[in-house]
């Protein structure tokens, strides 16, 4: 689409091409309700460039949810308060009029929901849907919009587009209603997208097509695409950067070639020691994470993980850690003893010596792995 | 795939459960039938986890429910303990059951709202424990305790007072309260956060040693089922493709859609190539009027003639794995 009216619309930054095109900073987003306030997201900054894809991943509860719906200005409700800045080519979104929203709503910012069957009106016809906000936007003819509507069926791959496009959403499978989703999203040539568990709701293999064509979507489109997921798998093979949030939080965030090879934070560990994987033989002993994620109401002080770290110290207790650079400054980490480091050695050992539960089960998992490989 | 045939079974005195040519088929409004499991044969050790895997719609789950003939199959032989249950009363087919138990996928809707944990958990004991109530309390806590729940605290809770994985913890403290052989887990870690996962199928691996348990279990996540399973069986549109020890079937997959279904799982690793090559559009046919042949013929890369003409029957191709497919990849 043309990417200069809407601009033109939103106070444009003197020097797009450079500048990233979505700036968020110090988002907080927390829900009133009769127990207190849920502090869902608590502080979160990030920055995707054009072309670039930001994975973000975490349990349910940490906010990943909420942070997308926070920047795509969807948490409604007069029980939600939500500050900080998310400025998109240079303009604040979260300060806009809602009639300024409503132009960059399916037109320059796009959203994929997780399920592909409630986020399409099962009493219209998918051709209207489709094409519905493309007429809006670009204010085109039906006839245009109609052939706009097969040519993008085809290009997410649904055979048959001219039938399809008078089909009902009950009469298509999960991943055909996904692709009409996906279709809807790039009608009109968003160049921001966010793709919330795009495919937590679909088969492992139609799954893998879906992520093909978004994939493939964003980089021919050259789009910014942030997506939300809890698998570390779909993350590590689709995203140049990745987040980890826990709590609210984001507790490292890297290139995700980098975050793999060398994981900072103790819950980034964590999450990747609990899930079991192909790659190892079955039977093969899961390190789970003790404990459960923190009430969000009454969040624990000092570091959220604290409670459930194997190498918690007393400073993890008291103090905060910032989220801070570690080795060449694109990686970002918030832990006062990072894994790897020789702090972090010392803190485990102390804690093992001290018989502190969480620490005892990682080191009793470790030992009975590391014998499995020795009598193998 | 999607084929049928014997050849994989092993001698009948040697295994638990045997199941010969289960059918299952629903009719539907219409006049259509759901042909949701056609003619597989599988059987399970004393002490074995078996691993169900395929996608939603290729008959995992029904398979597991026939076991327990909940409904009756449609045809077919289901042996426990050389026993034919098809041709139970229903009477002695719920006697059958203390035996054979079942954990599901929604923890919190297969506990009763209303209900304290306690009664929920004790419940079973109502018609087949000890009558004596004190007797009844200890083993409630003693099997609570096993699943790693608290039972001074939880007893006289509700169900929504936990979270979904304590909630599973529960369930499957409610179905090992009569000490069952055989315990059938229809994805029991698929609404769960992965450290949630992770703690269950640790506990399930625990509980299976302490208990003497077999395992029937049903999950459509390839990393899960490779990781509890000792012996694995893929499914495809109410056939089987292939079934071998877990670690060789990983390995050297031979139906090509065990293949497929291996190389579509997203590996947590950013230096794996992923294959931009898979067919884009291929769906699942329908159950109710299936490919002649092979059912995997209209997805299959090396589909031929005979594919479309003659089922696949299950061969042995290296020892103890076989597959039901005419190209097997070798």
């Amino acid at each position: 689409m043309n990417t200069t009216t809407a601009a033109d619309n939103v106070a444009v930054d003197a020097d797009n091409s450079t500048s990233p095109l979505l700036v968020v900073e110090d988002i907080h987003t927390s829900f009133m309700v009769p127990g207190g306030e849920v502090k869902a997201v608590r502080g979160v900054s990030f920055e995707l460039n054009q072309g670039k894809t930001l994975g973000v991943v975490g349990e349910s509860g940490s906010g990943k949810t909420v942070l997308a719906r926070s920047v795509m200005r969807l948490n409604l409700g007069n029980n939600v308060i939500t500050s900080g800045s998310a400025k998109f080519r240079g303009s604040n979104i979260l300060d806009l009029r809602p009639k300024a929203m409503q132009k960059l709503w399916g037109n320059e910012i796009a959203m994929v929901f997780q399920d592909p069957m409630t986020a399409l009106n099962p009493l219209v016809k998918v051709g209207r849907q489709v094409t519905e906000h493309v007429r809006h936007h670009l204010g085109i003819s039906k006839k245009e919009a109609r052939s706009l509507a097969i040519d993008l069926l085809n290009e997410v791959r649904i055979p048959e587009p001219e039938n399809r496009l008078d089909s009902y959403p009950h009469e298509l499978s999960g991943g055909m209603r996904q692709r009409i989703c996906i279709a809807i999203a790039l009608a009109c040539e968003p160049t921001l997208l966010f793709a919330d568990e795009p495919t937590t709701a679909l088969d492992v293999t139609v799954q893998h097509q879906i992520l093909n064509l978004l994939n493939r979507e964003q980089e021919t489109r050259e789009m910014g695409m942030v997506l939300v997921t809890h698998d570390l798998g779909v993350v590590a093979g689709r995203t140049d950067e990745t987040m980890v949030m826990y709590a609210g939080n984001v507790v490292e965030k890297s290139s995700t070639k980098e975050l793999f090879e060398d994981m900072q934070h103790p819950y980034t560990e964590a999450l990747f020691r609990s899930i079991p994987k192909t790659s190892e033989r079955s039977h093969t002993r899961l390190t789970a994470i003790a404990g459960r994620p923190p009430d969000l109401i009454a969040p624990p002080s000092g570091c959220s993980f604290s409670p459930r770290c194997p190498y918690v110290q007393q400073k993890c207790r008291e103090e905060e850690p910032p989220l801070i650079p570690v080795n060449n400054g694109s990686h970002f980490s918030a832990c006062w003893f990072p894994v790897g480091t020789e702090e972090n050695q010392e803190a485990f050992r102390k804690n093992v010596a001290a018989g502190l539960p969480q620490t005892l089960v990682i080191e009793e998992t470790l030992t009975k792995s590391s014998e499995k490989e020795d009598g193998v | 795939m999607a084929g049928s045939g014997k050849a994989h079974l092993r001698p009948e005195d040697e295994t638990l459960i045997r199941v010969e040519d289960l059918v299952v088929e629903y009719d539907i409004p219409g006049g259509d039938t759901v042909k949701a499991v056609s003619g597989i044969s599988f059987d399970i050790k004393a002490g074995e986890t078996l691993g169900l895997v395929g996608e939603s719609g290729c008959g995992k789950s029904t398979t597991g429910k026939a076991l327990i003939q909940l409904p009756k199959p449609s045809s077919g032989s289901v042996k426990h303990n050389l026993v034919e249950l098809t041709g139970l009363s229903s009477e002695a087919m719920r006697r059958r059951r203390t035996d054979l138990q079942m954990i599901f996928q929604d923890p919190i809707s297969s506990l009763n709202p209303l209900r304290k944990v306690e009664d929920i958990v004790a419940e079973p004991m109502k018609i087949w424990g000890p009558k004596d109530k004190s007797k009844q309390q200890e083993m409630v806590d003693n099997i609570l305790d096993a699943v790693g729940i608290d039972p001074e605290q939880a007893r006289g809770k509700l169900a929504h007072e936990f979270s979904g994985g304590q909630c599973q913890r529960i369930s499957i403290a409610r179905s090992l309260i009569l000490d069952p052989e055989v315990l059938i887990c229809d994805e029991p870690v698929s609404a769960l956060d992965v450290s949630m996962q992770a703690q269950i199928l640790n506990l399930l691996e625990d509980l299976k040693k302490k208990y003497h348990l077999t395992l029937v279990f049903i999950a459509h996540d390839l990393a899960v089922v490779k990781n509890i399973s000792d012996k694995v069986a893929v499914m495809y549109l109410g056939k089987l493709c292939e079934v071998a020890q877990s670690d060789e079937l990983y390995e050297n997959p031979v139906h090509p859609y065990s293949k497929l279904l291996l190389d579509s799982c997203p590996e947590p690793d950013p230096t794996v190539v992923i294959d931009q090559t898979v067919s884009d559009d291929d769906e699942l046919p329908s159950p109710i009027n299936p490919p002649s042949g092979c059912r995997f013929r209209t997805r299959c890369p090396f589909a031929t003639e005979i594919c479309s003409t003659e089922e696949p029957q299950m061969e042995e191709i290296r020892p103890n794995h076989y597959v039901a497919c005419h190209h097997p990849l070798t």
